[in-house]
């Protein structure tokens, strides 16, 4: 597929409407990384990955830029936003937002930077690939999916599973290791040693440590 | 034009690192990460237009689920930390017990 580099001007429409993008999609994360107010930050993300799906586009991975609008733009940043809203971040314009270490990133930034370019430069100098349409379309792209990559994705079937699972125990508040007077309410707490033998008979396993916990909640709402 | 998309890719990643190590707000952390991950995404899909294959468009797509399976872990991880340290700030979670 590498042939000779063509004349570079004029510039084909592809690589206008890329250098286009290119520019939306850097300016775009220059904001995300720069901006002083945090759902901005989220917004901008929108845009640099809209600018990017654009650039998949150009670049005939047709799959891969919707599965880009669909996970990144649909799924992802309305997460993001949601974790901002639910930590109470910051809404308005906040100071405090970048912690002290700007030299070594500035250091580690332009270094890499260097590194990266130079190596994709001599190395890819004359590299060119002409372009024709449908290369990746879903047909095509789900073929080789379940062809030669089935095993890859059932492994990512059972990894999204596990990340549900996981995030579900992890959000959850009613399960607790074994202490629940470490960050239970305050007046709730002296009230709870001479109560637990009253609702049920506790069981002797592990399975206690709950079930004591949701009795003397019950309890304590009870008598208040 | 190869080339043009390496750079681009080079640029976003660099960027992403920057926003990771400056930033301190786990949430913008976690949205720099995404970015360093979508730049490694275009130049996997750069390969695969360069090579004539689609092996790297199939790679970009995994990519993109396990991005999701990390965001949706870390997003609960964040708001437990939140709801017992009342800080979503890196600083403030600098030590592994306590």
């Amino acid at each position: 597929m590498t042939s000779q580099v063509p004349d570079l001007w004029p510039p084909s429409a592809q690589e206008v409407v890329f250098l286009l993008l290119g520019v939306v999609a850097l300016g775009s994360a220059l904001l995300v990384v720069t901006t002083r107010q945090l759902v901005h930050a989220a917004l901008w993300l929108v845009v640099c990955f809209g600018a990017l799906a654009g650039g998949y586009l150009v670049l005939t991975a047709e799959f891969v830029a919707w599965v880009q609008v669909l996970i990144y733009v649909g799924a992802i940043v309305v997460l993001l936003l949601f974790g901002i809203m639910l930590t109470r971040a910051p809404i308005g314009r906040s100071a405090g937002l970048d912690s002290g270490n700007r030299v070594t990133a500035a250091t580690v930034a332009v270094g890499t930077a260097a590194v990266l370019v130079t190596v994709v430069v001599q190395g890819f100098a004359t590299a060119y690939t002409p372009l024709e349409p449908g290369g990746g379309a879903a047909a095509t792209l789900g073929a080789s999916i379940f062809r030669s990559w089935v095993l890859p994705f059932e492994a990512l079937s059972v990894l999204l599973l596990a990340a549900l699972i996981g995030a579900i125990v992890l959000s959850r508040t009613d399960i607790r290791p074994a202490n629940p007077a470490a960050d239970a309410g305050g007046p709730a707490a002296p009230t709870t040693p001479p109560h637990p033998p009253d609702p049920a008979p506790p069981p002797a396993d592990g399975s206690g440590a709950t079930a004591g916990e949701t009795g003397s909640g019950r309890v304590s709402r009870d008598g208040g | 034009m190869t080339t043009h998309y390496l750079v681009l890719s080079a640029l976003l990643f660099v960027i992403g690192g920057v926003g990771v190590l400056v930033r301190r707000n786990a949430i913008v952390v976690f949205m720099c990460v995404e970015l360093m991950l979508n730049a490694c995404n275009l130049a996997f899909v750069t390969f695969a237009r360069q090579n004539g294959n689609l092996d790297g468009q199939v790679i970009a797509f995994f990519v993109m689920i396990v991005a999701a399976a990390e965001v949706v872990i870390g997003l609960a991880i964040i708001v437990t930390i939140f709801r017992t340290r009342r800080s979503a700030s890196v600083d403030d979670v600098n030590l592994l017990k306590y």
